[in-house]
């Protein structure tokens, strides 16, 4: 019964998501060029399609899953699918295609992860699937370096961004590993005279893991995926353990790390520079961009400029300012719907890792969602001058098509996860003895 | 884990709601700081895909307008009238900026006026576009007259309504056809540096923003402060030089010549001994004093951008003897003025010593030619009291009548003028710059224009103010006299 309001629930938030898209894509499109796409029936409804595909997909496979995640992911892809076409029409069908890939993965995830408890035990193949393909770009035929960052690989046509993949990885890796060793992590026994911290041989392998990835995020000049890993992982091991004092450590650690790599390296010190006051080099590299986003989003004021009528004119507009362009043709009203977008799945997420009962879905749950929230505020943040500007794309938003099938899978294994927690608890349900005032 | 979640969860609930903070200090509370920032070139992005008014002269010649254009912006900019009007209306160019009247009216041409966005109330419910056009007071027949008779000979001609201070024409040679610098690509930012490296400075519109020696013509600010202050005297000694302190360069008349005599004979010879006494006489204070009366010193409030400062220094060092002033008073030394200032010297003479703030545009319309504004007339600067001011005036008069500047006499009109050569210092051969200033009008009425006419860098001693500049400065007046229908 449930399960049926739920997903019903879902078609109908799904549809008006869709009905959104397909309004400001024609709009868009007008405000453009004057016309309609001439494609556009054939188009709607294949991209309807697809997402009532993955809506029956969730019928079937996660009947009980929370309604809200699925058409929080369309809408925001479709937002950012309009925008893409707007900026640079070149794209929109290579969007669309890995679109139609992501949606597979999504149902092809939910059709293998029956369990979700399954994946700890792929803990050691996530970590070594994650610092491979974080290390992939390094070697030297297959990297690729666009923008000063080494971050993508080029296979034939294909650009790919393995670092994408590797976060979902990683985070399956410390959620396993983390409840593994919670206990012994939270009893400080280290320095042996006044312990403050644990044993570092508990600690070891993660830090390993961690080192490796920032050391290797660092040679790759990706700031943006350095400071969203070293979050996650604080973060995931502030929630596992209950200690407080992992955070202070960790971002005392972290404070010191950020100054160094600010007095060594021109393109960190350069990002702060331009952070402080873009006004300085408003023609350089990044107060250019900076300044121009900030430029592009008060123009927009509160309702915008109109869909297809703004200037269109921020370099990088399809990846990271892509909330600056929506920012000019939606204004206020455009921007604080994405922002709530996010705060709606960061919501849906953490309520998923609250209904679960395994320690390892809780840790799992939280990391997903993590990676969605603080992956959202790093890049909103740097586009509207909240911090420093480094370089992620905006989850389901900006172009890219590794992002969109990561953001994809890390959906659909949220949604396995709540459709778990709520199996268990019709199950529990069913087995509990019917109380007796029930009765008549 | 639950606290720790939940604890997470207010966390990143915080780090949105900054965020969302930050987009409204952004797109709400300082979204109209941020619009206005100089660097900002937003606006400028966008009014290049909006058409623009025109600009039209006084006698309804087409000589800027908006084309819709294929590629690139909506827009593009022409100027059909070429380099006749290019110094005034300026170019409006997206790499290069806006200039001249393109800059000044920019808000009326661009409609970003309320006067005009608003000018109809129907037009808040319908989707037109708003821009207002400008016409100027300029008349492309004298424009064209001036051009043709200042022909290839580097100068300026400046002709204005001494009562309302309207511009009748405004040329230099050289000038430049604003149509290729208002291209939007990369052309124009390269014929702007080739045109930058001319030595000739042709973007430098010299008729009001460079300044030179006026030489004679600056007699007359002369003569003003010394008749303002009661300090013309009677006679003034016949003599050949004007003894210079400590300097064997002592002063001399034009040609070696001997002068001497009142004001009107000093005048119509234009004699430099009795003009350097008259100054000296006056001191430097009262001479800069006479100066500033006229508007030396001190930016022209025209409507056009960046006009030149006319100089002439408060005070003279003292150790120099009186070399310094007297050079001044003739117009030499530290003098230096815009050709738009003289020709207002010789305005303020006209209008009863009144000189009128000088302006190029006579109103703004819109799209249906109905006054959104016209320009209101104002005194700018009071240079001479009405008695000392017909004593100037008639000294003027005389000058044509029976002087230096007969060149410039209309048969039938009251005439009054003033030459200048104002010889360059340096090396090399001799060279000076021709002057002339005046006015002309119907027979014993009030002038009806006034003209300033400066052809520069003439070679030899004798191309002087009266044989180049005269010609040229009559040619002028006939033509603006025409116009006015005052023959």
């Amino acid at each position: 019964m449930i399960e049926r309001l739920r997903r019903n629930a879902e078609l109908t938030l799904l549809l008006m998501g869709m009905a959104v898209f397909g309004g400001a894509y024609a709009l868009a499109s007008l405000g453009r060029s004057a016309s309609v796409p001439a494609n556009i029936g054939p188009f709607l409804a294949f991209v309807v399609g697809l997402f009532v595909l993955a809506h029956l997909a969730v019928r079937r496979l996660a009947p009980g899953a929370d309604g809200t995640l699925l058409p929080l992911g369309g809408l925001l892809n479709g937002i950012g699918y309009v925008f893409i076409a707007r900026i640079e029409p070149d794209l929109a069908s290579k969007q669309a295609l890995w679109t139609a890939v992501g949606i597979l993965a999504f149902i092809a995830t939910l059709y293998f992860v029956k369990r979700p408890r399954d994946l700890e035990r792929y803990r050691y193949s996530a970590l070594l699937i994650g610092i491979g393909l974080i290390m992939l770009p390094l070697v030297p035929v297959l990297g690729n370096e666009v923008n000063g960052a080494r971050i993508w690989i080029q296979a034939g046509p294909l650009n790919f961004q393995p670092g994408e993949v590797a976060k979902m990885a990683l985070v399956v890796f410390f959620a396993a590993y983390l409840v593994e060793k919670r206990e012994l992590l939270a009893l400080p026994s280290w320095p042996k005279s006044r312990p403050i911290l644990p044993d570092p041989k508990h600690l070891g392998p993660v830090m390993v893991a961690w080192g490796v990835a920032m050391v290797v995020i660092m040679a790759e000049k990706d700031l943006g995926t350095a400071l969203l890993f070293f979050t996650l992982f604080m973060v995931m091991l502030w929630v596992s353990t209950g200690k407080a004092r992992f955070l202070v450590v960790g971002f005392s650690l972290f404070a010191l790390g950020a100054l160094f790599a600010f007095s060594q390296f021109a393109h960190v010190q350069q990002r702060i520079d331009s952070w402080i006051n873009p006004w300085a080099d408003p023609n350089g590299p990044g107060g250019f961009q900076i300044l121009r986003g900030w430029f592009s989003m008060a123009d927009g004021g509160i309702g915008g400029r109109g869909l297809g009528l703004g200037l269109n004119n921020i370099p990088e507009a399809e990846n990271d300012f892509i909330f600056a362009v929506i920012g000019e043709e939606l204004g206020l009203l455009g921007t604080t719907a994405v922002i709530v977008a996010f705060l709606l799945i960061v919501g849906s997420g953490l309520r998923i890792a609250l209904s679960q009962t395994g320690s390892f879905e809780k840790l799992l749950a939280t990391g997903l969602t993590t990676l969605f929230g603080v992956q959202a505020f790093i890049i909103l943040g740097g586009v509207t001058r909240l911090l420093p500007l480094t370089g992620v794309v905006l989850p389901f938003v900006s172009y890219g098509g590794s992002a969109l099938l990561v953001n994809y899978i890390q959906l659909a294994l949220l949604i396995r996860l709540s459709d778990d927690a709520h199996t268990r608890v019709q199950r529990r349900a069913r087995r509990a003895p019917i109380p007796a005032a029930a009765t008549p | 884990m639950d606290r720790q979640i939940k604890r997470l969860g207010i966390a990143l609930g915080l780090c949105f709601l900054a965020l969302f903070a930050q987009v409204n200090y952004i797109q709400f509370w300082q979204a109209d700081r941020i619009n206005d920032e100089p660097i900002n070139q937003r606006q400028e992005q966008r009014s290049f895909n909006s058409p623009r008014g025109d600009i039209v002269s006084a006698d309804g010649v087409l000589l800027a307008t908006s084309e819709e254009n294929r590629g690139g912006f909506a827009f593009r900019r022409l100027y059909p009238e070429g380099a006749l009007f290019g110094g005034v209306t300026g170019y409006y160019s997206f790499n290069l900026g806006s200039t001249g009247v393109e800059s000044t009216y920019e808000e009326d041409l661009s409609g970003s006026n309320p006067e005009i966005s608003l000018s109809r109330l129907s037009d808040l419910f319908s989707e037109h576009e708003n821009f207002g056009n400008v016409q100027l007071s300029l008349s492309a027949a004298v424009q064209r007259v001036a051009t043709e008779q200042l022909g290839e000979r580097e100068g300026s001609v400046v002709a204005l309504d001494p009562r309302t201070g309207a511009i009748d024409a405004m040329v230099s040679f050289p000038s430049v056809d604003p149509g290729p610098l208002a291209t939007n690509n990369q052309d124009s930012i390269d014929i702007k540096t080739l045109l930058d490296a001319d030595p000739e400075k042709p973007l430098l519109f010299r008729a009001y923003r460079e300044i030179f020696f006026p030489g004679s013509t600056f007699k007359v600010v002369t003569a003003s402060g010394a008749v303002e202050r009661n300090q013309v005297r009677d006679n003034y000694a016949n003599a050949t030089t004007f003894d210079i302190q400590f300097s064997d360069r002592d002063l001399g008349n034009f040609n070696g010549g001997e002068c001497g005599g009142n004001l009107v004979q000093i005048m119509q010879v234009s004699c430099n001994t009795a003009f350097a006494q008259m100054g000296v006489d006056l001191g430097s204070a009262n001479l800069a004093g006479a100066a500033n009366a006229y508007g030396f010193n001190d930016e022209i409030p025209i409507d056009l951008p960046n006009p030149a400062v006319s100089v002439i220094p408060e005070t003279f060092p003292t150790d120099q003897g009186n070399g310094p002033l007297a050079r001044a008073s003739i117009g030499q030394g530290d003098v230096q003025a815009s050709p738009l200032q003289m020709a207002l010297v010789a305005a303020g003479v006209a209008h009863g010593g009144s000189v009128m703030t000088p302006h190029v545009m006579a109103r703004i319309t819109d799209q249906d030619g109905e006054e959104i504004r016209s320009f209101e007339d104002t005194e700018w600067r009071r240079a001479l009291s009405a008695d000392a001011n017909t004593v100037v005036h008639d000294a003027m008069v005389a000058t044509a009548e029976g002087g230096s500047a007969e060149g410039l006499l209309i048969p039938g009109m009251t005439v009054g003028g003033k030459t200048g050569t104002a010889q360059l210092g340096g090396d090399g051969p001799p060279r000076s710059h021709a002057w002339i200033i005046g006015f002309a009008g119907p027979e014993g009425g009030e002038a009806t224009v006034a003209v300033a006419v400066i052809v520069q860098g003439q070679p030899g001693t004798d191309q002087t103010g009266g044989a180049v500049a005269a010609p040229i400065a009559k040619a002028v007046m006939e033509a603006v006299l025409a116009e006015r229908g005052s023959r």
